[in-house]
């Protein structure tokens, strides 16, 4: 029973790594660049939420005002910080994402303080029992928003022009572009939808733990950006595939007691492993260089 | 003289400190093929890339149908009717034949038309029908150079920029390869084709330019052009 | 060669290093200087090692590494924990110091290849994820394990050396630092480390083994890691695992991004500034203010960034860089001292 326990919360904080993965793989995919700052931009619409818990008071809208922020504050972000990178040198791109995951958590620290907020109304209390297994309502709400998520994202990037222009900038954005793509608008929009989808990951890390602070999204972040490149960075379901298999291998760490304390180092572990037998992650193409 | 489908004037582009283009001047008029032939490094893709502006001139100026558009960015140039099929075809390879095709009409709004226009793409390759559920990587080299083109067809173009479209094919699709190009005039469509090939593409062109280190060495009728003996000597290995 | 065609200027850096510590070794010997001050030095002589190591990397290879701290972690502990196991026999002298530093420094290099081995064939950002993972799991590993071995959660006491002097040997080592760098990138090796920076495509159709020559300089910067390390352990008594968080990654790499990439004297004099500024502020912002200091790094790092690499400001860059502005102002002064050379020159002719 303890097994099937830890496979379902596995599966459920995999779900959530899953989402902030995605966000990550999809700007690694289509901007090219890993976008230190991701994680922050969770802890960011968390702190939106809280404002608007305190003047509406319901948790469905704090979910759309955490939306709305993260998408716009995603997208000022790449406008005024990366996009005049464009072109430059890789590492000039990833240091400034990391400066801007600086800013953010002081910015909030300094607006807000250090002292955690306790957004309690997120919080679903109570469970149910499957024969003698206690599955939270938390837990089931983490594994359906998960898996809706990921359908739609699906849907959208296989059925949709803009899921199809997507692909096309990913792939060659200068191709891209002769197609009469937008490469710009289509970034811009692949970093509304990551920070979007940040912000349902913010949403559900604090329905089941509602202490709110600065750091609320580091460890997260850093968690589901290596799930992002264990599964294969650039690939939309790697990114699913890793933060499920990260999700899973942190929940059975944490069931067996000698090994509890070093669970962190576990999963770091594991990407190096991974890395080391398939360099490109689980589901990843190895891209080709270009001369 | 009616004014030229695309007229290129005193084009200087530079890569950092070399000048790859050397003010250039040509142009192509409605219903020709014009063909573009030079040495590996004259500058006939930078010319190219100038055009449909994925690189930006130092100085000089580009017209399409007598507007400027040195300083329209490349996505928009498309809607206008210039569509621009780069060297090693560039096809998405994790997207299907099919996806591939319906991105070449991303700038067009008009469903029915495109619908209209996929059919007659179909129509006319086969074998890109045959595998439009397939993964455009899966394909051949003629087969993607093929992709390339009915992609480039569906945005409905007046002039087509064609670079290198027989590189790295078999004789016997390269022969393909340029039939198709005449089908495109005749179906009304300009074509401003950029080869290696100089013998081939000379054989189907109109008119011809001569690109030497960033210069217009030589310009004329393509048959006279061909029968110059400098021309021989350096492109046509006589 | 004659004392006058010795090139001083190659050497302003050891000059200004060694001066520094002479001077304040003195005072010290007099008594003049107190602790707060020694406290600094050391603290500087620590960050400087760290920057200039760093900017090895990311500098001169063009490579992220975000574990600095973490490199630095396992000196601070390995080379704690020798020193604190030879106390008992070897006392608290320089011969302890020495010993914990060899085994310190040893064992970050160690860690150095194993990290770099499997991140460094591969391109792009691999290196910096690799060793955030690196970092992780060493603050992890170390603050978990049992108590007994190196502190757990408390941390791990070292011995309690004299510190008058340990800054001397912060100096010494930067010296040492300096040295090895600045030679490494003047040599044949470090032309084709700057190639593989360039463009390692060509670099790796030249001939030059990219791999073999990325490692080589990831091992040298992880052993200088190591070297902070130690002497951190030793500055501060106890080593807790909490100070080699990712964020004290990031603030080395402020240093180096602020120093200017690629300029080991830029590291150098971003290092012993920020580590002063740090000292200073802590006094003055306290609470939730302190972060005041990390969100004008944060902003800082990103301005410079974009200011140094963006594509669009590479106009106003050429106009107004530190060498036109200094053209402009000093422009007769530089003629002058051109014609001076000239003269020198046809004398010597004669």
């Amino acid at each position: 029973m303890n097994f099937i326990a830890a496979i379902i919360n596995g599966l459920s904080s995999g779900g959530t790594y899953a989402i902030i993965a995605l966000g990550y793989t999809m700007v690694y995919g289509i901007a090219k660049m890993l976008n230190f700052a991701h994680g922050d931009i969770i802890m960011m619409g968390g702190y939106a939420m809280y404002i608007a818990l305190s003047l509406a008071g319901h948790p469905i809208l704090a979910l759309v005002a955490g939306i709305v922020f993260c998408v716009l504050l995603g997208v000022a972000i790449e406008r005024y910080a990366y996009k005049p990178l464009r072109g430059a040198a890789p590492l000039a791109v990833l240091i400034t994402a990391i400066g801007m995951s600086y800013l953010l958590q002081s910015l909030a620290q300094i607006i807000f303080g250090s002292a955690p907020k306790m957004l309690v109304k997120l919080q679903v209390p109570g469970f149910f029992m499957i024969g003698s297994l206690r599955v939270d309502y938390s837990t089931l709400i983490t594994l359906i928003v998960t898996v809706v998520v990921m359908t739609a994202l699906t849907v959208f990037i296989k059925k949709s022009k803009p899921g199809r222009a997507m692909v096309a900038v990913s792939e060659d954005r200068d191709a891209a572009l002769l197609m009469g793509i937008n490469t710009n608008a289509i970034i811009a929009i692949t970093f509304a939808i990551g920070s979007a989808l940040a912000a349902v990951a913010g949403y559900l890390m604090l329905m089941k733990a509602p202490s709110l602070s600065n750091t609320l999204g580091a460890m997260p972040g850093i968690k589901a950006f290596t799930a992002a490149v264990i599964g294969g960075i650039g690939s939309i379901p790697g990114a699913m595939v890793g933060g499920i298999l990260l999700g899973v291998v942190e929940s059975f760490s944490y069931s067996i007691p000698a090994l509890a304390p070093f669970t962190e180092a576990v999963e770091f572990s594991i990407l190096i492993v991974v890395l080391l037998v398939k360099p490109s992650g689980i589901l990843g193409k190895m891209r080709r260089e270009k001369v | 003289m009616s004014e030229a489908l695309l007229r290129v004037e005193d084009l200087s582009v530079y890569y950092g400190m070399i000048r790859a283009l050397k003010g250039i001047s040509f142009e192509v008029n409605k219903g020709e093929i014009v063909s573009l032939i030079g040495a590996n490094g004259a500058g006939k893709t930078t010319t190219l890339h100038t055009i449909t502006g994925l690189l930006h001139p130092k100085e000089g100026k580009v017209f399409y149908k007598g507007e400027e558009i040195t300083r329209i960015p490349a996505h928009k140039i498309v809607s206008m009717g210039l569509v621009h099929v780069p060297e090693g075809r560039r096809i998405f390879q994790g997207l299907s034949v099919y996806d591939n095709l319906l991105l070449g009409a991303y700038s067009r709004k008009d469903k029915d038309e495109i619908k209209e226009n996929m059919e007659k793409v179909l129509a006319q390759f086969p074998r890109l029908a045959e595998r439009r559920t397939q993964l455009a990587g899966t394909l051949s080299g003629g087969e993607q150079q093929m992709l390339a083109m009915g992609r480039a067809l569906l945005s409905n173009p007046e002039l087509i920029v064609l670079d290198e479209p027989s590189m790295g094919l078999s004789p016997l699709l390269v022969g393909e390869v340029f039939e198709i190009i005449k089908s495109f005039r005749e179906a009304g469509k300009t074509v401003l084709l950029v080869e290696q090939n100089a013998k081939k593409a000379m054989s189907i062109s109109d008119r011809a330019y001569v690109l030497e280190n960033g210069e217009i060495a030589m310009s004329g009728d393509s048959r006279e052009l061909a029968e110059d003996e400098r021309v021989r000597k350096a492109y046509l290995g006589a | 060669m004659s004392l006058k065609n010795f090139n001083w200027k190659k050497y302003t850096n050891y000059l200004v290093v060694g001066g520094v510590m002479l001077i304040f070794g003195l005072l010290s010997l007099v008594g003049v200087s107190d602790a707060s001050i020694t406290s600094l030095l050391e603290r500087i002589s620590i960050a400087a090692i760290l920057a200039v190591s760093l900017s090895m990397v990311v500098g001169f290879l063009g490579e992220l590494s975000l574990g600095h701290a973490g490199f630095m972690c396992v000196g601070a502990y390995l080379g704690g924990k020798v020193a604190a196991l030879l106390e008992p026999s070897l006392g608290n002298g320089p011969l302890n110091f020495f010993i914990a530093l060899l085994v310190g420094s040893l064992a970050a290099a160690l860690f150095g290849v194993i990290v770099g081995l499997p991140a460094l064939r591969l391109r792009g950002d691999y290196l910096a994820i690799v060793t955030l993972a690196f970092g992780e799991i060493v603050r992890s590993v170390v603050m978990n394990l049992p108590a007994k071995l190196f502190g757990g959660t408390l941390g791990l006491s070292t011995p309690r050396m004299d510190k008058k002097y340990l800054f001397i040997m912060g100096f010494l080592l930067l010296l040492a630092c300096l040295a090895v760098t600045q030679n490494l990138i003047k040599s044949k090796h470090g032309r084709a480390i700057i190639s593989i920076r360039d463009n390692e495509i060509a670099a790796r159709a030249t001939g030059i083994d990219v791999t073999k020559y990325k490692l080589f300089v990831f091992t040298i910067s992880s052993f200088f890691a190591g070297v902070a390390g130690v002497l951190y352990s030793f500055s501060m008594y106890t080593v807790q695992s909490a100070n080699f968080d990712y964020n004290y990654s990031i603030e080395i790499l402020v240093m180096v991004v602020l120093g200017g990439m690629g300029s080991i004297n830029g590291s150098l004099i971003a290092a012993a500034l920020i580590t002063f500024l740090n000292i200073q502020l802590q006094t003055m912002l306290t609470g939730d203010l302190a972060v005041l200091q990390n969100l004008f790094y944060a902003v800082i790092l990103i301005l410079i960034v974009i200011y140094r690499n963006a594509p669009g400001l590479k106009g106003f860059r050429e106009k107004y860089n530190m060498r036109t502005i200094s053209e402009k102002l000093f422009k007769k002064k530089k003629t002058v001292v051109e014609n001076a050379d000239a003269g020198e020159e046809e004398a010597t002719n004669e």
